[in-house]
């Protein structure tokens, strides 16, 4: 087994370096062994997932004497082996899925590589076993998502959005080593199994402290989990190929800040971390975060954009049970959202190819006829994301968590309900006027259903999209699971009711209309122009950043290099100009004098002595 | 035998000065002095490389070369690497061969001389040996304001020489030492705290306007915008680690006496990272950043040094010593291969001015994926050298840290953290600039070609040794742990 998880460790990589290396002019050849690898690691993702018996292996990746060293190491656990099974499970859908969307790219090999880049990234976060190798994979799936954010990177809105997302990621990461470093401080150790006790051996450290370090560590999965207010990179990251959009930016490592956390969390225990100081503030964050995304979503005309601003929604959904101490409830909403998440990412993906790149949802309409397959399976999905009772996995974690914001804090539960009317709002909104009514553009009259490469791994993730919350099956195959006695509650009526009036709601408006009725609303406008965030971020990095860049470089040239040192250097060049005339004006001179110079000084200072 | 890593590059700068074929003699010198230099640092019996000859009885002083620890070591290998591939790299003007392929060599021989030393008058020597022709060469050979910068960068360094020579002779002189020899000198100690408080004052800003430490940092990027691609290369690449190494060598000699400084070190490290950090920011020239941003790197070696000084022995912060020498081979190597591109952007453009460049990895897609590897090492992306270095640095930081309030080092390592955004942002912000978006009137691909294979060979192998010291930093580490395991008799003390 130990042998099995360093292979799905190296296996992407390998096929990354091979294809960047050799296979760089043979396209069709790298797709296929970048996918042949993808499936190799999802077969051993499920042998791991059905052995018995946790391990922890490791090697020292940079020894030094009289310190502990930073290790290279897997932890296999329920947590991880589950987490596998949807990194590799979606990620070789994806791969399938892409060898048809990604047919007719001129660079196919470069974004072949840059998906076996991200998988053996991702692969590492999962197995790591401490934080500062978490760290090092962290970094690299950033690069692999700049890498494939900026595909077409010929596109100036490509490759901005792509610069935007590493720093943006950046950013959450400061935070991120300064609280791997004080946490270090405290606890004495990286490793992730060594932390209770070095916690509990380490009796000085201070609540407050230890609350900072907890919240710095949090900083890096709000970078990466795309939280408010450092959540502005992921709908911009919706340049990138569709494909991409469904694993990197739906499923897989926009989840790492959750996983990252849960990791954390039931390493060092959760009721550590109630005494903590200032913990609370994760869950709201979380809860904010939700809130403001589904808001957005609601008026965005975009079908990727719609999806991206509910993945930040139910990212905010995730973060805010973590926060509010059950890393369960977070990990399995994460399990059924990443299914029902990459279905609709995959499934817009096919009816952008069908109405050839069209994503204006007003330009689409009457998919319904013409694309049957992509049409149910969307549906499907959006029923799960909306939380369909009893036959959606979105239910059924959905409900988890708002069980545990009733019983733990009153106002997000509030939150949490209202996230989950406007949800199912905004998804039929989308399903109404892309898929029912008459077409609205020759584009999408034009649709034809996608082929069985693209269509398959609908139907699949359609399948986990409906099962995969069913305790049967998340029991053996999630990542976290606890099962939750299910009773008719304050948490199954709300979200009864979400579902029902957001249906309602979305009905009567979007039903029969070929524009949007709310369009012209003063409310609806600051949703749609995403609260003015973007523009006042820009504000901020023009005036305060590179303003202050501008003003401290002047200052430089103008008192560090012009006065104070460049006065002393005048004098001197003043004195190499009087040289100048005396002898033949040439730069050889003044190097020869200047190693004469040199010479009698030593010989002065050291000889004469 | 490590006199020949010094002298081949002599033997052949003058071969080239008395007429030979000068390309030629030069690539080949420097091949064979990476291929002993490499094989000499990875070797298992260090102890027949050494040399040692008495120049001078009174005072004693030694011509005596070999490796004097892991660190030399790795700064051998630096040197060999860069001086290959300064060699191979920039486009010699017509007419000019003589002057610079020997200066080149002259510039990479003063280099491995000064690591190779292990008498401190040889090692001071030979660095002053490599300036001479550094300054000659962006004086004659440079482009822009070449005059200017090369006035400015001599009169720094020859100002910082001296405050330097005087903090070396005054170093040997209270130690008591009989001879100039690095063991006889570290063996001594100097017992007048005031002695060493001054002398580790002349060290700090001696070898700190050589490391272009703030406020001595604006001889920099200007001489290194205008320097030839070589020079630039061998001077930030390696020159500039000849303080840092000086610093890290002498250290034990002053411990107690840099205590003294430990606050203003850390007000001017950060100035290096932060200020100098903002000053690359508002850069519009991608030569000017890259010269701002190997100012600001500095900060971080200086980051570890101040880890160093604070708990007062190489054994009291383990990781202070070889953070500092893994970022100064990773730094040396992402400049060296960054100033290389560049220059090679300049001669395929015509321009290095930001806002006249723009997809040009559409034309040279192998161009832009070597530069995009040296952004990234510069940038500390895990899996290249550079982050190997910098994550230990930050360890190295908080080493001392026992939960409690956090002390002066802690604050300014997180501080410093912010610079790695700030890096990140300018880098990006220039990448983005240059190779992607849409091609322009300079990066038509009708205009420009991408490198052909002979010229990516230098710029490769400073990529992979990046990523073989980014994926195995143990490759370097290891040379390290014989000098910074505590000595048997200390251990038994305890």
């Amino acid at each position: 087994m130990n042998s099995l998880a360093w292979l799905l460790l190296g296996l992407p990589l390998l096929s990354a370096v091979v294809i960047h290396l050799g296979l760089k002019r043979l396209q069709s050849v790298s797709a296929l062994v970048a996918t042949a690898s993808a499936g190799v690691t999802l077969l051993f993702s499920i042998i791991l997932l059905l052995s018995e018996g946790d391990f922890i292996t490791s090697f020292n990746w940079a020894s030094i004497a009289g310190f502990e060293g930073i290790k290279i190491g897997l932890e296999l656990d329920q947590l991880s082996k589950g987490m596998m099974l949807i990194v590799t499970g979606v990620g070789f859908l994806v791969h399938l899925f892409s060898l048809a969307y990604m047919k007719y790219d001129q660079a196919k090999a470069r974004y072949f590589a840059g998906l076996a880049l991200f998988m053996f990234s991702m692969t590492g976060i999962v197995l790591a076993s401490n934080f500062i190798m978490m760290f090092i994979f962290w970094e690299l799936v950033g690069l692999s998502s700049y890498l494939l954010i900026g595909h077409w990177y010929d596109k100036d809105s490509a490759a901005d959005a792509a610069k935007k997302a590493f720093l943006t990621n950046r950013i959450g990461d400061f935070g991120f080593m300064i609280g791997i470093l004080m946490l270090w401080g405290i606890a004495g150790t990286f490793t992730f199994s060594e932390l209770a006790g070095g916690l509990a051996a380490s009796s000085g450290y201070s609540i407050t402290l230890l609350g900072i370090a907890v919240l710095c560590i949090f900083a890096g999965a709000m970078g990466k989990s795309a939280q408010a207010p450092l959540h502005v990179w992921l709908p911009d990251a919706m340049e990138g190929p569709t494909p991409v959009s469904a694993l990197i930016h739906a499923a897989t490592m926009v989840a790492a800040g959750v996983f990252m956390m849960a990791r954390f969390y039931t390493s060092i225990g959760t009721e550590v971390i109630e005494a903590l100081w200032g913990v609370q503030t994760i869950a709201w964050i979380g809860g904010i975060t939700s809130l403001l995304a589904a808001l957005m979503a609601t008026q965005q005309d975009d079908i990727k954009k719609i999806l991206a601003y509910s993945t930040l929604s139910q990212l905010g959904y995730m973060v805010m049970a973590v926060g509010l101490l059950s890393p369960e409830a977070g990990m399995f909403h994460l399990y059924t959202h990443a299914w029902f998440k990459a279905l609709l990412f995959l499934g817009s993906g096919a009816v952008i190819y069908a109405c050839h790149h069209e994503q204006n949802i007003w330009k689409m309409g009457g998919l319904k006829k013409t694309m049957p397959i992509t049409f149910i399976t969307f549906g499907i999905g959006t029923l799960a994301l909306c939380g369909f009772p009893f036959i959606t996995s979105g239910f059924w974690s959905k409900e988890q968590i708002l069980e545990t914001a009733w019983l733990n804090n009153k106002p997000l539960f509030l939150i949490a309900a209202l996230v989950a009317f406007l949800t199912t709002f905004y998804m039929f909104r989308l399903f109404f006027i892309a898929f029912l009514g008459k077409s609205r553009s020759e584009k999408s009259e034009h649709a034809k259903e996608v082929g069985p490469l693209m269509f398959t791994p609908l139907i699949i993730l359609a399948i986990l999209a409906l099962i995969s919350g069913f305790s049967s099956v998340a029991g053996i195959i999630a990542p976290s699971f606890k099962i939750l006695e299910f009773h008719i509650g304050p948490a199954f009526i709300a979200s009864l009711l979400a579902v029902i009036l957001g249906f309602l709601f979305a009905f009567k408006l979007y039903a029969k209309t070929d524009e949007d009725p709310l369009a012209g609303h003063k409310v609806a406008q600051v949703f749609r122009h995403k609260f003015y965030l973007d523009e006042a971020y820009a504000k901020i990095i023009r005036y305060g950043q590179d303003g202050l860049a501008a003003f401290i470089h002047f200052f430089d040239e103008l008192i560090i290099n012009g006065l104070i040192v460049g006065g002393f250097s005048r004098t001197a060049g003043g004195i190499g100009r009087l040289f100048t005339r005396l002898q033949s004006g040439n730069l050889q001179g003044y190097a020869t004098l200047f190693g004469i110079g040199v010479l009698l000084v030593i010989y002065i200072t050291v000889f004469v002595s | 035998m490590s006199i020949l890593l010094i002298l081949i590059p002599i033997l052949a700068a003058i071969a080239i000065l008395s007429g030979g074929k000068a390309r030629s003699i030069a690539t080949g010198a420097a091949a064979l002095n990476l291929i002993i230099g490499l094989g000499s640092v990875f070797s298992f019996d260090h102890s027949v490389w050494n040399f040692s000859w008495q120049v001078l009885s009174q005072p004693s002083i030694h011509l005596a070369l070999g490796f004097y620890d892991g660190m030399s070591m790795i700064m051998v290998a630096l040197s060999a690497l860069v001086l290959f591939a300064a060699v191979m790299s920039g486009k010699c003007p017509e007419g000019h061969e003589k002057l610079w392929y020997s200066s080149i060599l002259f510039i990479g021989a003063g280099g491995l001389g000064a690591f190779l030393s292990t008498d401190l008058f040889f090692f001071y020597a030979f660095h002053e040996l490599a300036l001479i022709p550094t300054f000659l060469m962006i004086g004659m050979l440079g482009s822009g304001e070449r005059k200017e910068a090369a006035w400015k960068i001599t009169i720094y360094l020859a100002l910082g020489s001296i405050i330097l020579l005087a903090g070396l002779i005054w170093l040997v002189a209270a130690s008591g030492s009989e001879t100039w020899l690095f063991e006889d000198l570290l063996a001594s100690t100097i017992a007048d705290s005031g002695a060493q408080k001054g002398i580790a004052l002349l060290l700090i800003i001696g070898f700190g306007v050589l490391i272009s430490l703030f406020p001595f940092h604006s001889w920099a990027a200007p001489a290194y915008a205008s320097a030839p691609a070589p020079v630039a290369m061998l001077h930030a690449g390696v020159l500039k680690k000849f303080g840092l190494y000086g610093l890290i060598r002498l250290y034990p000699m002053v411990a107690e006496g840099m205590q003294a400084w430990l606050s203003l070190l850390i007000v001017l490290l950060l100035c290096n990272i932060l200020w100098v950090g903002f000053v690359t920011l508002n850069q519009k020239r991608l030569d000017m950043m890259l010269g701002n941003s190997s100012v600001m790197h500095m900060g971080y070696i200086f980051l570890a040094f101040a880890a160093l000084i604070e708990a007062g022995s190489f054994e009291a912060n383990p990781l202070a010593k070889p953070a500092a020498v893994l970022l100064m081979f990773a730094h040396g190597i992402s400049i060296a291969l960054l100033f290389m591109l560049t220059d090679t952007i300049r001669r395929k453009t015509g321009t290095v001015e930001l806002a006249e460049l723009g997809g040009l990895a559409k034309a040279a897609p192998r161009l832009a994926f070597l530069f995009g590897l040296g952004a990234m090492a510069s940038i500390g992306l895990p899996g290249l050298a550079n982050f190997s270095g910098e994550v230990l640095v930050f360890l190295s930081g908080f080493h001392a840290y026992d939960g409690g309030g956090l002390g002066c080092v802690q604050v300014a390592t997180i501080l410093a953290l912010w610079g790695v955004v700030i890096s990140a942002v300018y880098m990006l912000r220039a990448y983005r600039q240059t190779f992607h978006g849409p091609a322009v009137k300079h990066t038509d691909s009708s205009h420009v070609q991408d490198f052909g294979p002979f010229c990516q060979i230098p710029a490769a192998l400073l990529a992979i040794a990046l990523l073989v010291v980014g994926l195995f930093p143990n490759s370097l580490l290891n040379l390290l742990k014989a000098s910074t395991a505590p000595a048997p008799c200390e251990q038994a003390a305890e």
